[in-house]
Parts: C-alpha cells; sequence; structure tokens
C-alpha cells in the first residue's frame, strides 16, 4: 500500500469507512509503516517495535485485539495472521472520539461498536460469552505488572467481580447482557 | 449521653486552662509596662541590672524580663496558640464548624487586645528580614513537600495556566479598579498613585488554600479540584511575591517619574528569569540533596539536617540573587522528596516530616498573632471607600478570572471542569497569612497610606477567612461537587482499568504524543540514571517496595506490641479453601479489591488527598491497627463458634462471616527483619502517615536467607502473648458485629501460603494443622497450642490510598 497513499480515492474511501480525515490517515499510515518497517503487513512481532507498550500490563491482549476478526469484521471468530493498513484503520476507528454531529442512532452504533471491542478483549475464545475463567484471565493480566501479587489475588477479584455481576444476571456475562 | 457530658467537661476544662494561662500572660504584659517604661527595652541589659544592685544592696531576688523578652513572649504566643488548637480539637464540632486558620486569628486578636490593653509595645517579631528569612521559608517548604506530585504533575499545564495567569489577571484587576476608583475625588484617596495600587492588588491577590483544602478534604471532592487549589497555592506565593518585589523596585526607582515602556518589558522579562531560574535553582539543590543522603547510612541523624538545610539554601541562594526564592524551595522540596525518602532511615524520615509541619505551623502562628496584635491597634486608617471596594473587587475578579481562564483550559484537557467547579474553585480564594505579611512590610516611605492598606487587608482576610471558610463546607455540600469516585462496584472499577491501560496502549501505538508517553519517558530516564546516582545500593528496584517495606516494620512492631500476632490466620486460611462459594462481598473487601486494582497499575492513580497544613494525617495507622485487632478477635469468635463445621464446600449463609477471599503473600522476611530491628531496639513507635500499601512485597530468596536466623527469636515472643491471645479467643461475644463492618473500612489482608520453594515445609505443616484446627476448633486452648508451629503468619494493617509523601 505504499503507492497508494498518494492517490485521493482510495483514502477517500478509507477515509469515508473509517471516520477518519484526511490528515488523520496520513498520520497513521506513518506510523503503520514505521511499525511494519516498511512491509505492506502488520505482524504480531511488529508490535514489538514499540518499547513503550512493554509497560502496559495487558499488551498481549491489545495487540490480540489488533488480530482479532471479529474486531476486523471478517469473521465471527478466528485470529488473523497479519492486517494490512485498512485493517489498521478499522482497529483504530474503534478509538475515535464521539462527534457532535452524530444523531441518536449513530450514536448508539457507535457506542455499541466501542463495547464490542472491549467485550472482544475479554472473551478469548470467541464464544461470546465471557466466563469466570476469561475473566480471571483478564484481571491477571491486568496486574500482571506488578510482581508482588499473587495469582490469587487476581483471581480473588475476578470472582468477586464475577459474582457481583451475578447478583444482577446469572452465571456467565453474555454479550447483550454485559452491560456495565 | 454521658459522653456529652463529658466532652463539654473537657471543654470547660480546657477553657478554664487557657483563661489560667492568660492570666499571667496578661499580668506579665502589665507589670512589664510598667518596668519597660523605665528601661530600655530591647537591650538585654542583664549586666545593667545587676551592677545597679550592687549600688543598693545585694537583692535575693531579681526580676529581668527584658533579657527575656522577645524569646518568652513569642513562646507564649505559640503555646497559647497550640494550647487553643487542642481545644479547638477537644470540642467535636468546631472543627467541623470552621477551618483552624480562623482559630488562629481569633488567638491573635486576643493576644493582640491584650497587648493593647496594656499598652505594652509588641516585640518586633515581625520585620521583612525577619518574616523573609524565618517565618516564610517554613511555609514554603512545608508546602512543597507535602505536595501530592502525581496529581500535580498530570494537571501540571492547568494549574501552571491557571496561577501564573490567574496571580496576573487577579493583581493587575483588583489594581487597576482601585486605582480607577482612586481617582474619584469623592473618596480622598488621589493620592494612591497606579504603582501602589499595582502593588496593592499584588499583595491582595495572594491566596492561601489551607482552609479551602481542609474543607475538601472532608467533602472527598475530586482529584482534580483539589490538585488545582492546591498547586495554584503554591505557585501563587511564588508569583505574588515576585510581583512584590518588582512593584516595590518600580516605586522606588520611579517615584516622580513616569515609567517607561523599556521598565515594562524588562518587569516582564525579569518575571520570567525570576520564576523559571528559582525553579532551576530549586532542581539543582534538590539533587545535591537527594545525592548526599546516599551517604548518610552510618549517620542517620544528620540526614533531617541535610533535607532542611539544603532547602533553606536553596532559598537563601536564590534570594542573594533576587531570584525566587518560594519557588527554589518548592522545587528543591519535590525533587529531593522522592530520593530522600528512599534514602533515609525510618526515623529520620518520620523526622523530616514531624519537623517540617511543627515549623510551618510555628510561622503560621506568630504570623496569624502578629495579624491579631495589628488588628486591635492603633495603625489602622479607615476609608470605607478604599476597603469595600477592595473587597468587591477582589471577588468579581477572583470570579472572572476562574470563569475566563477555565474556559479556554477546557479545551484542552480530557476532564473539562465543569461549572460547578469553577464556581467552588471561584469561591475558595481565600486570603490569608501572606497577604497580611505582605502589607505589613510595605515601606513607609514609599506608602504614605500603609495603615490604609493594612486596614483594607484585614478587612479582606477577616471576610474571606470566617464567612468564606465558614460557608465553603456548606457550599460544597449543596453543589454536590464531583465527589473521587467511591463506588462500591469492582466491575466498574475492573472495566475503567482496562480501558486506562487499552488507552494508553493505543496510544503508544498509534504514537500519539500524550502526557502518558512524558510521564513514562521520564520515569524511564529517572531509573536509568538518576536513582542509579541518587539512591544507595542494595535498595529493593522498586520503590513501592522500600516504602512498603518501612511501613511493614513499622506495622510488625505495632503489632508485636499489640500482641495480636498470628491468630487468626489459621481461620483465615480456612477460607482459602472456600473459593467456590458464593458470599456477598462486604464493602470494605469491595474496597480493598479497588484499592488493589487501583494500586498496581504501573501508573498509580491516587484516589483521595489528604493535606492539612497543621496536622500529619497521623491518626489512621493506629485505627487501623486498634481494627485489626477487632477484627481479629471478631473473626476469632467466628471460627471458634463455627468451628465444628466442616471447612469446605458449605456455603456462607451468614453475613457475619467478614473473612476475605483474597491472598496477600505473607511478609516474612519484613517480619523478620522487623523482628530483628525490634531486637535492637530501633522501635519506631510513632505512628506513620497514611502509606500503607495492599499487596506484599515478595523480597526474594537472597534477602529473605539473611533473616532466616531470625526465626528462632519469633516464638519466644510469640509464647509471651498466647496469654493475651487466650483472653481473647475467651469471649464469646454477640455474632452480628455489623457495627464493626461499617466502621472499618478497610480489611485486614489475609496471608497465605508463598509458593516459594524455600517455604515448602511450612506450608504443609499449615494445612494440616487447619486440618486439626478444624476438628478441635470450639477449644481454644488447643488452637493456641497449635499456633505455636504456626510462626509465621500474622496480618497485615490494611489499606489506605495509597498516598505517596
Amino acid at each position: 500500500m505504499g503507492s497508494s497513499h498518494s492517490m485521493p480515492e482510495e483514502i477517500q474511501e478509507l477515509a469515508d469507512k473509517t471516520g477518519f480525515t484526511l490528515e488523520q490517515i496520513e498520520h497513521l499510515h506513518r506510523r503503520f509503516k514505521q511499525i511494519s518497517g516498511d512491509q505492506p503487513t502488520l505482524r504480531k512481532e511488529s508490535f514489538d517495535r514499540i518499547p513503550d507498550l512493554e509497560f502496559n500490563p495487558i499488551r498481549s491482549k491489545i495487540v490480540r485485539a489488533f488480530f482479532d476478526k471479529r474486531n476486523l469484521r471478517q469473521a465471527p471468530d478466528g485470529l488473523a495472521d497479519e492486517i494490512n493498513f485498512e485493517d489498521f484503520l478499522t482497529i483504530m476507528s474503534y478509538f475515535r472520539p464521539i462527534e457532535m454531529n452524530m444523531d441518536e442512532e449513530q450514536l448508539d452504533h457507535f457506542r455499541k461498536e466501542k463495547l464490542k471491542f472491549l467485550f472482544h478483549m475479554y472473551d478469548s475464545d470467541n464464544d461470546g460469552k465471557i466466563t469466570l475463567q476469561e475473566y480471571r484471565k483478564v484481571v491477571e493480566e491486568l496486574l500482571s505488572r506488578n510482581p508482588h501479587l499473587e495469582k490469587e489475588s487476581a483471581r480473588s477479584i475476578a470472582d468477586g467481580a464475577m459474582m457481583e455481576a451475578a447478583s444482577i444476571c446469572v452465571g456467565q456475562m453474555v454479550g447483550p447482557l454485559w452491560v456495565v | 449521653m454521658g459522653s456529652q457530658i463529658f466532652r463539654h467537661v473537657n471543654f470547660l476544662n480546657w477553657l478554664l486552662l487557657l483563661l489560667s494561662l492568660e492570666c499571667p500572660f496578661a499580668a506579665t504584659y502589665f507589670e512589664l509596662s510598667t518596668l519597660s517604661s523605665n528601661s530600655t527595652q530591647y537591650k538585654p541589659d542583664h549586666h545593667d541590672a545587676e551592677g545597679s544592685a550592687q549600688d543598693e544592696r545585694l537583692h535575693v531576688f531579681t526580676v529581668d524580663y527584658n533579657y527575656v523578652q522577645i524569646p518568652y513572649e513569642v513562646t507564649l504566643w505559640i503555646l497559647l496558640a497550640s494550647l487553643a488548637k487542642i481545644g479547638f480539637h477537644l470540642y467535636h464540632r468546631l472543627p467541623s464548624l470552621m477551618p483552624e486558620c480562623c482559630l488562629l486569628i481569633v488567638i491573635g486578636a486576643l493576644v493582640g487586645a491584650i497587648i493593647f490593653g496594656t499598652d505594652h509595645k509588641s516585640p518586633p517579631v515581625m520585620t521583612t528580614n525577619i518574616y523573609f528569612l524565618y517565618l516564610l521559608p517554613p511555609i514554603v517548604l512545608e508546602e512543597g513537600y507535602f505536595m501530592p506530585t502525581r496529581p500535580f504533575f498530570e494537571n501540571f499545564v492547568s494549574i501552571l495556566w491557571w496561577s501564573v495567569l490567574g496571580s496576573l489577571l487577579n493583581a493587575f484587576g483588583i489594581g487597576l479598579s482601585l486605582y480607577g476608583i482612586c481617582q474619584i475625588e469623592a473618596f480622598g484617596l488621589t493620592d494612591v498613585n497606579l504603582l501602589q495600587n499595582l502593588l496593592f492588588g499584588s499583595l491582595i491577590s495572594a491566596v492561601d488554600p489551607v482552609a479551602a483544602l481542609a474543607v475538601f478534604e472532608e467533602a472527598s471532592v475530586n482529584e482534580q479540584l483539589y490538585m488545582m487549589i492546591f498547586g495554584e497555592s503554591l505557585l501563587n506565593d511564588g508569583i505574588t511575591v515576585v510581583l512584590y518585589n518588582i512593584f516595590i523596585a518600580f516605586t522606588q526607582m520611579h517615584r516622580y517619574e513616569e515609567i517607561e515602556p523599556v521598565d515594562v518589558l524588562a518587569g516582564f522579562a525579569r518575571f520570567f528569569v525570576v520564576g523559571l531560574g528559582g525553579v532551576l535553582f530549586g532542581i539543582v539543590f534538590g539533587f545535591v540533596s537527594a545525592f548526599m543522603t546516599r551517604f548518610t547510612q552510618n549517620i542517620s541523624a544528620i540526614e533531617p539536617l541535610l533535607v532542611f538545610m539544603f532547602s533553606y539554601l536553596s532559598y537563601l541562594s536564590a534570594e542573594t540573587l533576587y531570584i525566587s526564592g518560594i519557588l527554589a524551595m518548592t522545587a528543591c522540596a519535590v525533587t529531593m522528596k522522592k530520593y530522600v525518602e528512599e534514602n533515609v532511615s525510618q526515623n529520620s524520615y518520620t523526622t523530616i516530616k514531624y519537623f517540617m509541619k511543627m515549623l510551618s505551623s510555628v510561622s503560621e502562628t506568630l504570623i496569624f498573632v502578629f495579624m491579631g496584635v495589628s488588628t486591635v491597634g492603633r495603625n489602622h486608617e479607615w476609608n470605607w471607600a478604599f476597603v469595600s471596594f477592595t473587597l468587591l473587587f477582589c471577588l468579581i475578579w477572583r470570579v472572572l478570572s476562574v470563569f475566563a481562564l477555565f474556559y479556554i483550559s477546557n479545551k484542552f484537557r480530557t476532564y473539562p471542569f465543569t461549572i460547578k467547579d469553577q464556581l467552588i474553585i471561584a469561591y475558595s480564594g481565600l486570603r490569608g497569612a501572606s497577604s497580611f505579611s505582605l502589607a505589613f512590610l510595605l515601606p513607609m516611605y514609599l506608602f504614605p497610606r500603609k495603615n490604609m492598606f493594612i486596614t483594607a487587608t484585614l478587612v479582606v482576610i477577616y471576610f474571606t477567612v470566617f464567612i468564606q471558610g465558614i460557608t465553603i463546607g456548606p457550599l460544597v455540600k449543596y453543589l454536590d461537587v464531583k465527589k473521587t469516585n467511591k463506588k462500591e462496584c469492582i466491575n466498574e472499577e475492573i472495566h475503567v482499568r482496562m480501558m486506562d491501560h487499552l488507552k494508553a496502549g493505543i496510544e503508544d501505538i498509534c504514537g500519539h504524543w500524550s502526557h502518558y508517553q512524558l510521564r513514562d519517558k521520564f520515569k524511564k530516564f529517572d531509573t536509568k540514571y538518576l536513582k542509579k546516582i541518587l539512591i544507595r545500593e542494595n535498595q529493593p528496584k522498586s520503590s513501592i517496595v522500600s516504602l512498603y517495606k518501612k511501613l511493614e516494620i513499622k506495622q510488625a512492631i505495632e503489632l508485636a506490641e499489640s500482641g495480636m500476632i498470628s491468630s487468626a490466620a489459621s481461620t483465615t486460611s480456612l477460607q482459602s479453601y472456600r473459593n467456590q462459594r458464593m458470599h456477598r462481598l462486604s464493602p470494605e473487601e469491595v474496597e480493598s479489591m479497588r484499592d488493589m486494582l487501583a494500586h498496581s497499575l504501573y501508573q498509580v492513580r491516587q484516589r483521595t488527598l489528604s493535606y492539612n497544613r497543621h496536622n500529619l494525617p497521623t491518626e489512621t495507622n493506629e485505627k487501623q491497627a486498634k481494627e485489626i485487632l477487632i477484627r481479629r478477635q471478631n473473626s476469632l469468635r467466628q471460627s471458634v463458634r463455627k468451628g465444628n463445621s466442616l471447612p469446605w464446600g458449605k456455603p456462607a449463609s451468614t453475613k457475619n462471616v467478614r473473612f476475605l477471599s483474597l491472598r496477600y503473600g505473607t511478609h516474612h522476611p519484613a517480619r523478620r527483619k522487623a523482628r530483628h530491628d525490634a531486637s535492637t531496639g530501633d522501635y519506631s513507635s510513632d505512628s506513620d502517615s497514611m502509606v500503607s500499601i495492599m499487596f506484599s512485597p515478595q523480597l526474594r530468596a537472597g534477602s529473605l536467607g539473611a533473616n532466616r536466623h531470625q526465626q528462632e527469636m519469633v516464638p519466644m515472643e510469640q509464647l509471651d502473648r498466647r496469654e493475651k491471645l487466650s483472653d481473647f479467643a475467651g469471649q464469646r461475644g454477640t455474632p452480628s458485629k455489623q457495627d464493626h463492618t461499617a466502621r472499618i473500612r478497610r480489611p485486614a489482608l489475609m496471608p497465605k501460603p508463598q509458593f516459594d520453594a524455600v517455604f515448602e515445609e511450612e506450608i504443609q505443616g499449615y494445612e494440616s494443622e487447619e486440618e486439626e484446627e478444624a476438628v478441635m476448633a470450639s477449644r481454644p486452648s488447643v488452637k493456641w497450642a497449635a499456633e505455636k508451629r504456626n510462626v509465621r503468619h500474622f496480618h497485615k494493617a490494611p489499606s489506605s490510598p495509597f498516598w505517596r509523601k
């Protein structure tokens, strides 16, 4: 895609699809090239080029989210091996701020998309449900930066949270019900 | 009912005490007025008195008050203020009604009344030199040292924008408006020229936040608001003094001529030079002093000295060059704090904090007393127009500047300030000691109408402190300012955390330069270079860990003293196997989980802040220790009563079972170290500030090995305590301890077997013990016997919000 950024139609298409402005797409394209090392696609290893991400406790989840087919809107589950710039932009578009000129329905859709993105981060086995195990894993990862916390504590927190949610609904957290 | 009476009696007692102190005080003054009228007052003329005595006969008993007059009176004032504070806090309703500085002003007025009444000339404690060299630095140092750094730097740009521009806007606004008023012939103020008005404007815009902060802390308003006020006051002092000096220089220079634009530009430039230069100075000194503390392992007694002297030196050096000493000192304190805390010993750490508070308290008291003395005095000039317009303009300009500046800065903030926040900030513009001091120190020859200025300043101070200070509490409650997010919901916390991390990660990925980046960069630089240079070796890598260690040592000692060491550990370990069961989480468990989540991020965000000029937040740990005790008693009783049932697989139907399923690491190594310290008599019995952390460090095997030999000591001390323990176990109190639950905001953390190969045998011993207990738990004596083997588990004090000083 190195040459395509000089072609405005493609960019316009991307802009329409993802909602970014042209400058933003330019910026992201530069970044994409930087991360991918001038390759046309990104792989998981490419994210190692970002040193600041090292400190992030949920690093693996974030990286994984980039390759999650559900986020890429390609398939109901599975992981892609590599993503191109368009996919990169798709993922990034989840993080766009809410704009003033959206109407109710758009806003609602927008918010749902964001929530779904988050949900997919929790739901690692792609079954549309967050089980206790998955939740535990999430909390563990959240606290994983701290070497002094035991896994047990993380588990207990997850248990506690699940129990809290259980007082509202039952068992597992299913997608539509997961409203916090 | 009885307690109320008791409280009233207490208050009456204190009142009587105060009065009785006042009497000799007044008597002294009265006598002095006769004595001092004869002799020269301020020369300690000791020998003269003797000489004159020898002329007549040898007096068996002589009184020479002049020798000690100044220190004597100063000490008396301070004592009086301290007594008043004691009484103030004894009578429980008062502190919630009015801020403490109200009290100080009242005391000052009282002293002033006495001095005035006895026609005594007060000692010249308040001169320019003394104020700027001795009275001001402690206050500034204390403010800088206890500033919560993280929120400060998170909001740095907003704070900078607001305080610098706010002060400037206020100063110039008030000055110019007053100048406009002075032009009106009817008020008789035409001789007050522009410069004088500007100067007055600058000194009256100095804000003293202590009252506002006290109110905020109590109402637990959100962090941002708190930080804005705090940061504003910090920088505001520096800026006001800079402006003041510039204007005084102007006044001296151009008394009769016009001020040229070149001078105005020079003034601007000077402003920046002074401000930035001060900060640089401070940082340099901070680093130097941090570096020095690296080598003071063996002479820990001079550590507080280093800290204070270097800060003071930074102030003085900056003042030599006419750079803002206040900003220098603040920067020094902020820079120094982080590294010094790592390096100094526990005792020095405590000493530094307490001494700082003490010094600043003393300074402030003296200033307020002086203010009171000036109030009841003859150096007043009342001018209705000036005074009332001053007050009016102060209020108006503050509101204007707040709304204007925040409107702009809100556009750039992620969390904009609401109108309510802005209203609160506008309302909390209390003036205090700094305004008064600057007014008092106006040179008379430059300001012939100085007395009018003083009167106006006093009126503004009294108004803002009393009326605004008292009503700001109710106002905050009324407006229901957004509180710190005390939610009773773990889920929410987890999700918020998750999203924070996600946001940070995405920012990193898309290369967005946000303040996270800056902070990370600084942290990396810090870890790589600064810490290596400035911090001693053999320190645990994480500052959290070292801080935690300090706390643990302290807490271990407390616990050792209180005598409830490993008692309920076994009980709670039973719970460790009850993962599967559903139980309602009590609020403090939720809180603990939340705290844990809050504190274990790589960006630690503080929740509640606490700043009080007059106190260290000391009570918390004692309360915690007590609560640990009570909690343990209760859980003991629970377990003892429930001892017959099988521990596994039984749902907790009762709500009384307030165990936690949380396990945290044990703190054997730290504890053993604590034992070691305890045995060497290194008791630090004072309670620390609110620094306590949820999780325990697991110092790796290397450091553990060194401490293992201390194990033997532990059982010995345990044996002593068994008698005490059995007392508690013997009690079978009522099951429901809901009131304790409500009181205890933070749960005790339960120890857990450490998954470390070194301690394998303990774990096994531990587990088998539980089985034993499950069967025989109804007999406390057996339990205690079993305790003998279980030597390493004890409760850790619960956490309070992570407060890094």
